[in-house]
């Protein structure tokens, strides 16, 4: 079963898990350098990086791979498993074999996985090792050109840690359903992608927040931490100020949200338009004498704070654990529910 | 005597439809015999077979495969050999790879036998089964069934998509596969001149139904052909079984499952072929008779 | 050895005409006392034919006394049909010409005078059965 189980799998496996290797190649000949440069002088290390037209493609390379891993291992190994033997017929062939449709689908389906969290577990782990001083450089604050975001923000979070194993297991869970639901290959293909993606985003908007205590800041606007706001109206005739952005002193976290709260502590819906004289002037007016200062007085006297809730860098892990668990626990049930559904006709 | 494939008032329905692809299925198939299953297309044969081999779950009734319930388990699966329509197999693999497969999923795999056979029919083993001919890929799968040392081997149609040369061929090597080994095999066709020769038992389906079940040599015997003189009614010759009656202004016609001899000399009487036998079946209304537990086992 | 065929359009069930060749083989000394018959296995392949079948023609042609099973090795002819019924044929032959010009005096033509004798033959047979 061991033997046909690789047999059937080659096929798909080999590809991805070359096109892998080669992605792994690169980072383990240029990994040793990054270390080294960003020993050397830390504070230039990015700067001086970013210029590196190679290693900036590879660090975008890397995290387009580490998210595309799942949709190809769930269209592509999950989905044709048991569809493509529906399709051909020949699920009549193996299953009347001295072999039971659940131990048949024990071995396709743990063969399968286990490719798939070596593969993806070695290139996230690669990944993670390879960006590692880049992303400490970020979580310093030394985020510049290419490399800005950090590593727990949603854009990147996907592509580190343990995440990107759990991910590719649940939509290789997805694609062997969806194959033997739908019973045809291409159209399991398309539903598989389409499940994954939507869990993907699903989890990265409403889920992964939740899983770990955000913390939060609570502090006064000066012209030190305002960073931006955001106005209604045109520039002659401001309407209101919708929304104000200040920086905290934390580097590396994921914001979640950045509100102002009146004295009272209730969140501003919209700020008065005299609020837009701490932005400055618009482009292309010469500023007034002491607006802006009058301005962020205003603010402190009238009571405005600006609240900040936050995942720090700290949580990475903590969140990277959860969610893994999560979505393995996902795939679990899904993989029962294979077992469920392989019991039935087989016509 | 040991049974084969027992069946009680076994039905199915396929999902959610209303319509019955097999409906009241009673049956006892004695071992050691060549069971022929006989209907038209759509009459349920592979419906049937299919739940026979655990491809399919019945929704009504009860049916055994040797003593037990389809496919529960893999002793059970080795001894029972399953043949799909069509005989699938994977057209991406080689034949040596689809021997390979046979060997590692049974722990009964004769391996000198099959080889045997694959060498006799002068397949090379390297080809792709995708690129050898419909009755090749039908020996393959026939070759793997019975590699497997089955006790009891499903054929569902295995010869319906071959041409005249290989369906001889086909059932050449079945029937000395049956001589060989101690073997049951139950097989369907939509056509009667494919089982002719090789079975000795014969089953007849039509609408979802069993019309007649028994040995093929006391069917033949039991049956006759009627003809005599027009009659008033269509009640046929006292004490036989009425399965087809057509009149014409003058002569009257019965084809008859006797009930004893025939000793009415107004009426001539001849033997029926197993075609006649099975045409009159197919068309008649007649209801069918519960198997009687009186069968000779001629092994 | 002898080599079997079968015709699927004589209405003569299979086992039967198996029976017949093996019987013809032994009158006009085709086979003769101490030779093998074909392999059970080997006339069901050639046929394809249920080897039930060719099992019950050997058993049939053992009943008779012509063929004996040595196990393991196969079937063997015990006996010969050659001498006495040759010797017979010349007058039964006489009898059926006569017989049979009788017939076309009465102006039985070939169909009927075949389908009278069928329907005799096949009469008289199941009443020696019966």
């Amino acid at each position: 079963m061991i033997w046909l189980t690789w047999r059937q799998l080659r096929l798909q496996a080999v590809p991805v898990a070359a096109a892998v290797a080669l992605l792994l190649v690169a980072l383990a000949v240029t990994g040793p350098s990054l270390v080294d440069a960003a020993e050397d002088g830390a504070r230039s290390f990015l700067t001086g990086l970013s210029a590196d037209t190679f290693k900036v493609t590879l660090y975008y390379a890397g995290i387009a791979t580490a998210y595309a891993l799942p949709l190809v291992v769930g269209a592509f190994w999950g989905a044709p498993m048991v569809a493509r033997e529906l399709e051909a017929r020949t699920h009549r062939l193996v299953w009347s074999q001295s072999v039971t449709r659940t131990r048949w689908l024990a071995f396709k389906l743990l063969g399968a996985a286990a490719v798939t969290a070596t593969v993806a577990g070695l290139l996230s782990w690669a990944l993670t090792w390879w960006a590692g001083p880049i992303e400490r450089a970020i979580a310093a604050g030394e985020g510049t050109g290419p490399f800005m975001v950090s590593r727990i923000e949603p854009a990147l979070f996907g592509a580190r840690g343990t995440v990107p194993v759990a991910y590719a297991l649940l939509a290789l869970a997805f694609g062997v359903l969806a194959g033997l639901v739908i019973r045809r290959t291409v159209a399991a293909m398309a539903v598989t992608l389409v499940l994954v993606v939507a869990t993907q985003l699903l989890v990265v908007s409403m889920v992964r927040s939740q899983l770990a205590e955000p913390e939060t800041i609570t502090t006064p606007i000066t012209e030190e931490n305002l960073v931006g706001l955001m106005i209604s109206g045109d520039a002659d005739t401001i309407e209101n100020v919708m929304q104000i952005q200040v920086d905290t002193a934390e580097t590396g976290e994921w914001e979640l949200s950045n509100l102002t709260l009146d004295a009272d502590g209730e969140r501003m819906r919209t700020l008065p338009a005299w609020v837009a004289d701490c932005g400055g002037p618009p482009p292309g007016e010469r500023a007034q004498a002491g607006a802006r200062e009058a301005c962020f007085e205003r603010l402190a006297d009238e009571g405005y704070e600006q609240q900040v809730t936050f995942h720090p860098t700290s949580s990475f892990w903590t969140l990277q654990w959860r969610e893994s668990a999560l979505l393995l626990v996902l795939a679990l049930g899904l993989g029962g529910l294979c077992f469920w559904r392989i019991r039935g006709d087989a016509p | 005597m040991t049974t084969a494939l027992r069946t009680h008032e076994l039905g199915k329905r396929y999902g959610r439809s209303r319509h019955w692809a097999l409906k009241d299925c009673t049956l006892d198939l004695p071992t050691g015999r060549v069971v022929g299953l006989v209907g038209p297309n759509g009459a349920g044969k592979s419906t049937l077979l299919g739940l026979a081999a655990g491809m399919l779950v019945p929704t009504a009734g009860r049916i055994d495969v040797l003593g037990e319930a389809p496919s529960s388990g893999s002793e059970h699966l080795a001894r029972v050999g399953f043949v799909s329509q069509d005989a699938p197999t994977y057209r991406g693999m080689s034949v040596a790879d689809h021997l390979r497969l046979g060997a590692h999923l049974n722990p009964r795999w004769d391996d000198a036998l099959v080889r045997e056979r694959i060498d006799r029919l002068g397949i090379d083993p390297s080809r792709r089964t995708g690129s050898l001919s419909g009755g090749q890929r039908a020996q393959i799968a026939l070759t793997m069934a019975i590699g497997k040392r089955p006790e009891l081997l499903i054929l569902d149609e295995p010869v319906a998509a071959l041409d005249p040369l290989a369906r001889r061929e086909f059932m050449q090597d079945l029937m000395e596969a049956v001589a060989e080994q101690d073997l049951t095999v139950v097989l369907s066709s939509h056509l009667v001149s494919d089982l002719e020769r090789a079975c000795d038992y014969l089953v007849v389906l039509v609408d979802s139904q069993v019309r007649v079940a028994g040995d093929l040599e006391e069917l033949l015997a039991s049956h006759r052909r009627m003809t005599g003189a027009r009659r008033p009614s269509d009640v046929g010759p006292a004490g036989h079984h009425v399965v087809t009656a057509s009149h014409t202004d003058r002569q009257s016609t019965f084809v008859v499952r006797t009930g004893g001899p025939l000793v009415d000399p107004s009426w001539d009487a001849t033997p029926l072929g197993l075609e006649d036998l099975v045409l009159a079946y197919l068309r008649g209304d007649a209801s069918y008779e519960r198997p009687r537990p009186t069968v000779e086992v001629v092994r | 050895m002898i080599e079997f065929h079968l015709d699927s359009r004589s209405g003569v069930s299979a086992y039967l005409q198996l029976v017949q060749q093996v019987r013809r083989a032994l009158r006009l000394g085709l086979l003769s006392e101490g030779d093998q018959l074909p392999t059970v296995k080997d006339v069901a392949r050639q046929l394809a034919i249920n080897p039930n079948t060719v099992l019950k023609a050997y058993r049939d042609l053992e009943r008779d006394g012509l063929v004996a099973p040595r196990p393991g090795v196969g079937t063997f002819v015990t006996r010969t049909l050659t001498d006495n019924t040759l010797a017979a044929h010349g007058p039964l032959r006489t009898d059926l010409q006569r017989w049979l010009s009788k017939a076309r005096r009465a102006g039985l033509d070939d169909e009927s005078i075949e389908a009278l004798f069928m329907t005799t033959f096949r009469a008289a047979s199941e009443e020696d059965i019966a």
